[in-house]
């Protein structure tokens, strides 16, 4: 456990020892601001709930999960730190480990900064506090299951443009498999159970489900073993492919 | 003397590539062994195998009596490693990055401040231990790297062209530190500057195109090369290693 909380320590500090981890909390405040009050007609639709706000984070995360997790493997193949973190005497589990919990501890800390959003609305009405805790709950989910998917693709390359591209393309894939978009590919020629498995793998449909304000343990054990089975990959293809 | 590292029949192929071929050796405490050869020779890709970054494909490496596959933790923490150029996390502090190194590696914080003062004070780092990485002169990375690998005090070092792209004196100043450290360690360098062979190395190593060709004291490698000027070591590492090559 000691292994993994330093290298989880080592990767937050970093995240705030460069432009990065402000760049991008002011980005997403601004971004998770102007999406709510303007496309989501925060206040036009004259309800205390904080919908339009939850609804555009699969959106956001979209892209801003992506350049959160492109640098974990990425950076350290290309300066060959690598070399330097695998020879010490650490399981490569607790690295990765390590790794996706710094990540997902900072876009918590992003997603607590947006705080000043539940005051208005708290201020302004009489919103259910728990449909709201629980839509939190779920986005810090959905964020650890797309940063989990990142953080395996970001270990297969050195360059983390290609990180990025890659992460957002397969995010994007997760995350419309609800729709006919990623569900007109299979109708054709697969059979109905894969079509069925394929749609149940939506971070969108099982977000939405979330963010209703009932904690489903469906949902929950969902973006658990997505995370799970992600940070299983990135262990296997840093074992697989230390050096380049 | 004690067996620190013994490495038998070693071999990596990566695909078609051979890169290392049944390479055997050993070295032992109190003894400073040399690795010499042109770059691609393989001395890295050795190295990298011996500290378990790349798996080998055939031999045994033992550190301490630990087989480095089965046992890849504890050979871990026998060794000290400076990989090749010295990879640094240049967001860091040197400060902040031994401490990380001491806290990756289960020292207690007592045990990584005083590391941390004796091996600032071995390798002169004083003057920039609270400055980032990125700002360091290339001297002061390459120190700070050696720091990094001496910080627990390991009975086996293994060290990547420890002195490449340092001034004389800090070459000379690195020399004088291995020397200082080489009587209650195993210490394997790998270089291409013969004089810090005939400087520093007990024994040397020639490696050629994945093979042990030469393997001696310095005066012995002298004996075995056809160099006419046998004086000089660089034109009996040129003799042996084209002699290999060809």
């Amino acid at each position: 456990m000691r292994p993994t909380i330093s290298i989880m320590w080592r990767e937050l500090t970093g995240y705030f020892s460069t432009p990065v981890a402000y760049v991008f909390l002011v980005i997403f405040l601004a971004m998770v601001g102007a999406f709510t009050f303007y496309m989501g007609g925060f206040f036009s639709r004259g309800q205390a709930d904080l919908q339009p706000f939850f609804n555009f984070h699969p959106w956001l995360y979209l892209f801003l999960i992506p350049s959160i997790g492109m640098r974990l493997w990425a950076e350290e193949r290309k300066s060959g730190t690598i070399e330097l973190l695998m020879t010490l005497p650490l399981r490569t589990i607790h690295v990765v480990l390590g790794k996706f919990l710094a990540a997902w501890a900072f876009t918590a800390i992003a997603l607590a900064l947006t705080f000043p959003i539940w005051i208005s609305v708290n201020y302004l009405g009489d919103p259910d506090n728990g449909v709201i805790f629980a839509s939190y709950f779920g986005s810090l989910l959905m964020a650890g299951a797309f940063l989990a998917l990142v953080a395996a693709l970001s270990a297969l390359t050195k360059n983390q443009v290609v990180a990025f591209v890659l992460g957002a393309a397969v995010s994007f894939l997760f995350l419309m498999s609800g729709l006919d978009l990623v569900l007109g590919f299979f109708r054709g020629w697969a059979p109905q159970f894969v079509v069925e498995v394929v749609s149940s793998l939506s971070f969108l449909t099982n977000f939405q489900a979330i963010s209703r304000g009932v904690i489903d343990l469906r949902e929950v054990i969902f973006f658990g073993s997505m995370i799970a089975l992600s940070l299983l990959i990135n262990t296997a293809i840093i074992e697989l492919k230390k050096a380049n | 003397m004690t067996e620190v590292l013994e490495v038998s029949g070693l071999t990596k192929r990566f695909g078609a590539l051979t890169a290392v071929e049944d390479v055997s050796f050993h070295a032992s405490r109190g003894e400073v062994l040399g690795f010499l050869g042109p770059n691609g020779a393989g001395k890295s890709t050795t190295m990298r195998m011996i500290t378990g970054f790349l798996a080998p494909t055939a031999g045994v490496i033992t550190v301490c009596g630990n087989d480095s596959v089965t046992d890849a933790i504890e050979t871990k923490r026998s060794i000290g490693y400076l990989p090749e150029g010295a990879p640094l996390y240049g967001d860091m502090t040197p400060k902040a990055f031994l401490t990380f190194v001491g806290r990756v590696r289960g020292m207690t914080r007592a045990d990584i401040r005083r590391s941390i003062e004796d091996v600032v004070d071995k390798v002169h780092l004083e003057e920039v231990i609270f400055r980032p990485i990125d700002t360091l002169s290339k001297g002061f990375k390459r120190r700070v790297g050696l720091a990094q690998a001496i910080l627990h005090n390991p009975p086996l070092l293994i060290l990547d062209e420890p002195t490449d792209g340092l001034d004389p004196n800090q070459k000379h100043e690195v020399r004088a530190l291995l020397s200082e450290m080489a009587a209650e360690k195993a210490i394997v360098i790998s270089t291409h500057i013969l004089e810090e062979v005939d400087a520093i190395c007990h024994r040397a190593m020639i490696i050629a195109r994945g093979r042990i060709v030469a393997h001696g004291t310095p005066d012995e490698l002298r004996e075995k090369s056809n160099a006419k000027d046998k004086t000089s070591l660089d034109s009996v590492f040129r003799e042996i290693t084209t002699r290999a090559e060809s």
